[in-house]
């Protein structure tokens, strides 16, 4: 059962990107008890998404991309938001 | 605001690699600071760091420095390089060494 961040997130990317891909996973549960975790269950997330959006970007700007998109989440309402970011021409889409 | 840009600015211009993470390389107080030191120690480089944890002030203005809303931040020769994520893309695909060599950084010594 998605909570309300990880909806969020979902929706925030899908507005934005358009993604042919979207996983918001909630790492939370592995982080359980270390520095970041605020026992909201929602602290740790990653992210693997894949737009036409990101073709042509290096990883920096792709990474921004997302950032901007989801506005104050990474760094202050997530304690940790890891991020894959792939386009459909890359050559090597990775995991 | 602006003179916390310039102390930002003077660090990464004084120093060829710059990390700025929470806790130090000894004891890293974050995974992904933790993740982000083992990949500069794999790489051999000499770097300096700055624990954030210890001045609220670069914490907040790393941020707004380079438009990026968390820590780590990897700077080599000036230029705001990514986070972790981005560190452990460029490493697992060689990409991470080609910069240090094409930027001439100093090897650990």
């Amino acid at each position: 059962m998605a909570g309300p961040l990880e909806t969020e997130i979902h929706n925030l990317l899908t507005n934005s990107f358009k993604p042919d891909r979207l996983e918001v996973i909630n790492d939370s549960a592995m982080h359980s008890g270390h520095s970041g975790d605020d026992g909201s269950g929602e602290s740790h997330f990653t992210v693997v998404i894949e737009s036409a959006e990101f073709s042509g970007k290096s990883r920096l700007q792709r990474q921004r991309m997302v950032n901007h998109a989801l506005g104050d989440i990474p760094g202050e309402r997530v304690h940790a938001l890891a991020i894959r970011a792939f386009a459909p021409d890359d050559a090597q889409k990775g995991a | 605001m602006s003179d916390i840009n310039e102390r930002i600015s003077k660090v990464v211009g004084d120093n060829d690699v710059v990390l700025f993470m929470k806790g130090t390389p000894l004891f890293p107080q974050c995974g992904f600071s933790s993740r982000a030191v083992a990949i500069l120690e794999h790489c051999g480089v000499a770097y300096d760091s700055v624990d954030v944890l210890q001045d609220m002030e670069i914490r907040q203005g790393i941020k707004a420095y380079s438009d990026w809303p968390t820590i780590p931040q990897l700077y080599v020769k000036g230029e705001f390089v990514g986070g972790s994520d981005i560190m452990m893309e460029m490493f697992e695909a060689g990409e991470l060494a080609q910069l240090m060599e094409d930027k001439k950084v100093a090897k650990a010594s």
